[in-house]
């Protein structure tokens, strides 16, 4: 009934009805997933760990996305306002990490010389 | 004369009926909402996109400290939020379900277990702040003993605080476009438009948490 016209506009409804059932799967998944990262967290993997950590976020934000928001029933229009944001964070990030690390800082970055990456960062290192 | 008459967006209609809009038919205006507040949603994520720039930057600088200073957060407090913010944004969502069905009472429901979670949610912030405060771990607090975990909770109070600010105002979303109306029976499968748009707002609320708790918690 409510959802076998769901693909048309219909006379009641405007938009696409998601079943209950099918949150209710992804709401699983979620909590799954928050566990999987728990416990991937407790394991050092030096830097996999963050990887690792931010992989799952993201398949718990496609989710939240395409299911929750209906990002999945969604028009090109809406989908590139979607898209949009992460690409530009992903140019934001790109942009600093290409530049920072390579940049000579006039004064050795924060308090903790111990900290400077001076050997990730050849331009750091070349200050001394 | 008909300016007045006739305001672009009139609500002054049965219950469950689109509010009639000046110059747009009812599904090209849900459609043109819609995708506003879609607009919306990606200039709240620039705004958490530069704040979490600075948290690559400054992790990249400080990466031993950033570990050191993340393992003083209360992992459960942070998971259980997690949770609690997982099964709101379920509740958000089947409260659109309920509304294109018409169950104006499920929206009611749906939306007030959402709006529960966000009180626990924010209780439970509360409580891990009291408890940093105790401890003087406060950003620039020059005399404190975790004054070298300045940058990590620098930043954790302004991502934690800029969210749980989210929190409160979802919460005053839920509750003024979708719980009050829903309450005098406003929806229906022709009409859902706030309801939708303030689910879309709380999942964002959650979305943003589903990136800061292993980035604060969990990794460092």
């Amino acid at each position: 009934m409510a959802h076998s016209k769901s693909h048309s506009h219909g006379h009641e409804e405007i938009g696409h009805v998601v079943p209950e059932s099918t949150f209710l799967k992804v709401l699983v998944a979620l909590l799954a997933l928050t566990v999987i990262t728990v416990l991937a967290a407790q394991v050092d993997l030096g830097k996999w760990n963050i990887v690792g950590a931010l992989l799952i976020a993201s398949v718990k934000a496609s989710l939240v996305i395409a299911i929750f928001m209906h990002g999945k029933y969604e028009n090109k229009i809406i989908w590139t306002y979607i898209v949009i944001p992460f690409i530009l964070l992903a140019i934001m990030i790109g942009g600093i990490f290409t530049d920072d690390p390579f940049r000579v800082h006039p004064v050795p970055f924060g308090a903790q010389a111990q900290q400077a990456p001076a050997a990730a960062a050849p331009g750091a290192a070349a200050h001394h | 004369m008909s300016a007045v008459a006739h305001p672009i967006v009139d609500h002054n209609v049965p219950a469950g009926e689109p509010p009639h809009i000046h110059h747009m038919d009812t599904v090209t205006a849900y459609g043109a909402a819609k995708l506003g507040m879609w607009l919306f949603l990606a200039t709240e994520i620039l705004l958490f996109a530069v704040m979490f720039c600075s948290f690559a930057i400054m992790r990249y600088y400080h990466l031993a400290e950033f570990h050191d200073a993340s393992k003083h957060l209360n992992i459960w407090a942070g998971g259980f939020n997690t949770i609690v913010l997982l099964i709101s944004s379920f509740t958000a969502a089947v409260a659109v379900t309920k509304a294109q069905k018409g169950d104006n009472a499920g929206v009611v429901k749906n939306f007030g277990i959402s709006l529960v979670c966000g009180l626990i949610f924010l209780a439970v912030k509360g409580y891990e702040y009291s408890e940093k405060a105790h401890h003087g771990m406060f950003p620039f607090v020059w005399n404190s003993d975790f004054y070298h975990y300045k940058n990590f909770l620098g930043l954790y109070f302004c991502m934690s605080g800029l969210h749980a600010l989210h929190v409160i105002i979802g919460m005053a979303i839920l509750y003024w476009y979708g719980i009050r109306p829903a309450m005098r029976s406003r929806f229906s499968g022709k009409y859902y438009t706030p309801v939708e748009l303030g689910a879309l707002y709380w999942h964002l609320v959650d979305l943003i948490w589903i990136y800061l708790f292993p980035l604060l918690y969990l990794v460092g």
